[in-house]
């Protein structure tokens, strides 16, 4: 998985690209979530339009971004989900924890 | 209908070895017929079984194999992996949707296995380990469309 970062109207966006699946590099989003929260990130949105496969080791992933960010009072925000990922959220029940919006500009909008 | 070996695959016991399953895989899926919605799925579902296997059943011991074996039978698609650890009791896991669990960072894959699949059991291997056997119905050629001229028929039976 490959990650990278911007900045847009005050919002962090991590754009993630590839399988969010063990044995390829998903650590690469707990990093880059460091990396954000160290730089002083509040806002932050995960722009998952590029992932092509989440196995749980992924979503666990995703769960771990969720816990940490709201740990440090932050915000975070998913933006753009593929149609399988968004049946994985369903079926796992996490669909009711995220916040998902279909668009980054949205996302962008709704802090 | 005999079982019908597609492919037998051992693999060392390191999560990079998952992506040569799912080559492997993914391709035996295609030539069975199953769409891309399918394999996907069954991809998934397959991928926790062996990275079960790896993490939890060999505990990553390089010395230790995961077996993968694809087979069919009349009752559709029949995947076997296996691990020599130390057994596994399925009892044991938690429910993943429980509120307490909702937010833990693990603990999906046996989830992911049943929500993918038909049917997921789990067995002793012999000579130690676990054998978690998945299976899949194949989708029956034809079954999605009305019979031809079925409309016809039904007229001249009254």
């Amino acid at each position: 998985m490959n990650i990278s970062t911007r900045q847009r109207d005050g919002v962090t966006i991590l754009d993630l690209q590839g399988k969010m699946t063990l044995g390829s590099g998903e650590t690469a989003l707990r990093s880059g979530l460091q990396d954000a929260l160290a730089g002083g990130a509040t806002k932050i949105v995960i722009n998952l339009k590029g992932v092509t496969t989440i196995d749980s080791t992924g979503v666990g992933e995703l769960v771990g971004t969720y816990t940490t960010v709201t740990n440090r009072g932050a915000k975070l925000k998913l933006a753009v989900l593929p149609p399988k990922l968004q049946d994985i959220l369903t079926i796992t029940q996490l669909i009711t924890v995220f916040d998902v919006y279909e668009t980054e500009d949205e996302a962008v909008r709704s802090f | 209908m005999p079982l019908e070996h597609r492919f037998h695959l051992g693999i060392g016991s390191r999560f990079e070895n998952i992506e040569l399953v799912q080559v492997v895989l993914r391709d035996a899926l295609e030539r069975l017929g199953l769409d891309e919605d399918a394999r996907h799925w069954v991809d998934i579902a397959v991928r926790e079984a062996v990275a079960n296997a790896i993490k939890h059943g060999n505990r990553q011991d390089p010395d230790k194999r995961v077996a993968v074996e694809l087979g069919v039978d009349e009752d559709g698609l029949i995947i076997q992996v296996e691990d020599e650890g130390e057994g596994f009791e399925p009892g044991e896991v938690s429910n993943p949707l429980a509120p307490e669990n909702l937010l833990k960072p693990s603990g999906r894959g046996i989830f992911y296995m049943q929500s993918f699949m038909d049917e997921v059991r789990y067995g002793a291997r012999p000579g130690g380990g676990t054998v978690v056997t998945l299976r899949k119905r194949l989708p029956v050629p034809g079954a999605d469309r009305e019979p031809a001229g079925s409309e016809e028929q039904g007229e001249k039976s009254e």
